[in-house]
């Protein structure tokens, strides 16, 4: 028996296998991230009165992050284009580009990362809070033993409730400056870690899963680009609708941040 | 698996255009032993896999709770044969071969694992769905052979994670297979991370299979073979995939934000206040509990349908051949499984009565409770009204789905009371709870996963299974599971809370000391005295599973030669291709002219008329 339906559509359907199957994956994806999701929402509404942050995340660099990832969408669809007008070169030059965005959205992901690890709030023996960025720690700094000073770039405020809200008028006017805290004066210092905050936890989550779904699609992306490329010769039909295929799970990952980026940099 | 291995000879009558194959692998010269029988993209060669490996899993999960019923019944008492096993392997957690309290609450918590997501899904859904489900619909194999064998290695690594987990420092999880959060976060063992990691990889392959199955059966039925001449079991399957492909997910999510809880100290399911051992847990606070048990539960639920359509679908392949009738109500059995299916997906918090999440809420959920029960009558009525007045063929696969019928029924209508909200809050969390969803999936299920065994097992190896034994299989099966399960109505219903180590001795105890013997929430010695009998008859449950295992092997060699491909005298198309069948399932690419259960139809020379028989 022929086995069926991997390359020409079934008349009934109108789809062939691998269509049919990313389709089908793509619904349990929805599942998953709808979870997640809903349970963004849940925490969110359960949280108390003034303590769900607000502008915490740069919306400048996730702005740049949703165009990069459009065009990305944008140059995925010109490849597979390319691939049904049979112009090989230029589904070279647009998928390369593809990968290059992808590769570029995970960088500016990563720095975004790092700008959280390396921001502190810091709960003051006086009841008062410090945050910032950490410039330096002083070597003997030994928060247990009472020793040393760590400096950050930040402000101090009275009420842990005042940093949680940075859209807020007042918030613009806010001074930045190097504070030098002794460490008899700390009573807590924390990361903004996903420990720190739900807020920060569900931000993690979701966007680590979602970075993941990023660098899979670029390595399936890529493996069509360098070695997958043998079955052009072969059969160019059947890599057109691979690269269909790699492409809809790529919009897919598309989709999903321009949701993550309004709920978790805007709201 | 090896022994196995050898005795199925997999005919590899090589036609030309298994495309699938030609892709990639050089198997025109001889895929060899690893290539047949262990990385084998062949859905017939999987599906064994699947069901030996589950099969394994479900002896194991079977002594796990001898060894809880043992506990329950003599607390304290070190366990017979398999104690000092217990203490090499274990060490201090089963102190002189006794449990501890503890490795009681891991072997009750991994028996519900193993049982759900390691014996019964693997077994029901993807096992018999990838032996039976493209030969029944006519298909050379499933649309993604290679996406099947990555399903099933998932799910050994899976497997393998969670029983790696027993023998960490700490042992394995304990917080119940539901492992509700926050007890589940804050157990001091590592097992609750293996449990989560090997629950991403069993969802993981579930969903694997699930695409599958369901791009199968949209793809690959054979011409003429329209949706309505589709046999019953191949319907059943197809809901349960999108169960599964819709209903994982979430619980992928929330494996992953508990996960988090572990190694990120995240607060997804911790709330703000949470005290531990008397102060205050060092973390942010501001989760839900709740959350938890809603993304469990979404899951949770459209599961126990996971766990009974696909023992339904097999019930009613063997009920249409054995009454040599056609199934009374097809259609109703089709759309049945359809409202199943939906309804399914709005009914899981009526696991939650309890918490507190509003009354409001568990009016709804109570409503669509019910409504479910509509289909799921509707189906076991066909069933029954298909036996009236057929000149039955009692053969052990009958037998056994027979049996299936008033046990599952037994199962379906005691959950009645646990659906109102109001009965829910006496029997939630007791023995009753236990009782029921046992008889659903005990003598309901695998009742009809023995049948499928019994009744499939010439297709896979072109010899019968010992009728005899089998009968012995089913007798005892039969007696020793109502021994087993039918005294707990009585014991929840007495008020015998779900997971105590001592099963209720000390608590009883203590309410007796304190108020006399006849004091409310005290259990007499009546109720304690049926743990006795509970456990001898899961001990004898054990013994007559003997004569099924050395059938199951011994028939692979030895047992009688089936007659024909055809022994049953089936009307679906596995039947109408060797056994076993050969590479691409079809020596000829098969043709369906008619409906799946054409039995005894007037003026044609046999009884029964296959799908693929052209008309005269």
């Amino acid at each position: 028996m022929d086995f069926p339906y991997i390359v020409e559509p079934r008349r009934d359907t109108g789809l062939y296998n691998a269509k049919l199957g990313i389709w089908l994956f793509l619904a349990s994806e929805v599942m998953l991230f709808g979870a997640l999701f809903s349970a963004y929402v849940l925490l969110r509404v359960g949280a108390e009165p003034g303590m769900w942050p607000h502008g915490w995340l740069n919306i400048p660099i996730g702005t740049a992050n949703t165009i990069v990832l459009i065009t990305s969408s944008i140059t995925t669809v010109m490849a597979w284009v390319s691939c049904k007008e049979r112009r090989y070169g230029r589904f070279k030059f647009f998928h390369a580009l593809t990968i290059l965005l992808a590769m570029t959205f995970v960088c500016i992901k990563s720095f975004e990362y790092h700008d959280k690890f390396t921001h502190y709030e810091v709960t003051l023996a006086n009841g008062k809070f410090a945050d910032g960025h950490l410039m330096e720690r002083s070597k003997d700094f030994d928060l247990a033993k009472h020793t040393g000073s760590v400096t950050i770039h930040g402000y101090e405020v009275d009420n842990e409730a005042d940093l949680m809200d940075l859209h807020r008028p007042e918030a613009k006017n806010i001074q930045r400056e190097e504070i030098t805290i002794p460490a008899t004066e700390i009573k807590f210092m924390e990361r903004y870690g996903p420990w720190h905050h739900t807020y920060l936890a569900i931000y993690f989550t979701l966007t680590a899963l979602h970075a993941f779904h990023v660098i899979c699609g670029a390595v399936v992306i890529g493996f069509l680009w360098g070695p997958g490329t043998k079955m052009w010769r072969t059969d160019p039909e059947r890599f057109t609708n691979r690269i269909e295929v790699s492409g809809l799970f790529w919009h897919f990952v598309d989709l999903v941040w321009i949701f993550l980026f309004p709920v978790l940099y805007l709201l | 698996m090896e022994k196995i291995a050898h005795t199925f000879p997999l005919e590899h009558g090589h036609e030309a255009g298994h495309d699938h194959e030609a892709q990639g692998s050089p198997e025109h010269h001889g895929p060899g032993f690893w290539g047949t029988y262990i990385f084998s993209p062949d859905h017939k060669v999987i599906g064994l896999q699947y069901g030996l490996t589950s099969l394994a899993f479900l002896l194991f999960g079977f002594f796990l709770m001898l060894m809880m019923r043992w506990q329950i019944s003599k607390p304290g008492v070190p366990v017979p044969l398999l104690g000092p096993l217990l203490e090499k392997v274990l060490g201090s957690a089963a102190p002189h071969g006794a449990l501890s309290p503890d490795l009681y609450n891991s072997f009750g918590a991994m028996h519900g694992t193993i049982m759900v997501f390691l014996a019964i899904v693997p077994l029901a859904f993807v096992a018999y769905s990838n032996f039976v489900l493209p030969l029944q619909i006519g298909a050379p194999d499933m649309a993604y052979p290679r996406v099947n064998m990555a399903s099933y290695q998932a799910f050994v690594l899976g497997g393998v994670l969670m029983l790696t987990s027993f023998v960490i420092p700490g042992g394995a999880a304990q917080a119940g297979w539901t492992s509700y959060s926050p007890l589940a976060s804050l157990v001091p063992t590592d097992g609750q991370i293996f449990w989560l990691v090997g629950m991403v990889f069993i969802i993981t392959s579930g969903l694997l299979s699930a695409v599958n199955f369901i791009a199968t059966v949209i793809q690959l039925r054979a011409p003429g073979m329209t949706w309505m001449r589709l046999p019953f079991f191949v319907w059943a399957q197809f809901v349960t995939s999108f169960l599964l492909l819709l209903a994982f997910p979430p619980l992928e999510a929330a494996a992953v934000m508990q996960l988090m809880d572990k190694v990120a100290h995240t607060s997804f399911f911790l709330p703000t206040g949470l005290a531990v051992g008397g102060a205050y847990a060092h973390i942010s606070g501001g989760g839900s509990p709740l959350l938890w048990q809603h993304l469990f539960w979404f899951l949770g639920h459209p599961e126990v349908y996971v766990l009974i359509l696909p023992a339904m679908g097999i019930v009613c392949e063997i009920i249409a051949c054995n009454t040599r009738k056609p199934i009374w109500g097809y259609k109703s059995l089709v759309y049945s499984v359809l409202s199943i299916g939906f309804l399914s997906f709005i009914v899981w918090a009526h696991h939650m009565y309890l918490t507190g999440m509003g009354t409001k809420v568990a009016w709804f959920f109570q409503a669509t409770t019910m409504i479910i029960s509509i289909p799921s009558v509707i189906i076991l009525t066909c069933f029954f009204i298909s036996l009236w007045g057929a000149s039955i063929r009692f053969n052990t696969p009958m037998l056994f789905s027979l049996a299936f019928l008033p046990m599952f029924g037994i199962g379906g209508l005691t959950g009645l009371p646990l659906g109102f909200n109001i009965s829910d809050v006496h029997l939630h969390d007791t023995y009753y709870i236990i009782a029921h969803f046992h008889y659903v999936v005990a003598p309901g299920t695998i009742f009809a996963l023995f049948a499928g065994i019994y009744y499939w097992f010439p297709k896979m190896t072109g010899r019968m299974m010992n009728e005899f034994w089998g009968r012995v299989h089913f007798w005892g099966s039969l007696i020793f599971m109502n021994i087993v399960f039918m005294p707990m109505f009585a014991q929840g219903m007495a008020g015998m809370l779900r997971r105590m180590a001592d099963g209720g001795a000390n608590y009883s105890a203590a309410v007796n000391s304190k108020a006399g013997a006849d004091v409310i929430g005290g259990l007499s010695n009546n109720i304690m005295e049926m743990h006795t009998w509970i456990l001898w008859g899961a001990c004898l449950l054990g013994v007559v599973q003997i004569p099924f295992i050395i059938n199951l092997f011994w028939s692979i060699r030895h047992g009688k030669k089936a007659a024909n491909d055809n022994p049953w005298e089936a009307t679906t198309l596995e039947w109408q291709t060797a056994s076993p069948p050969p590479h691409t399932n079809f020596a000829v690419a098969p043709h369906v002219y008619r409906g799946p259960y054409e039995y005894s139809v007037p003026g044609h020379d046999t009884d029964f008329t296959p799908q693929n028989e052209p008309p005269k």
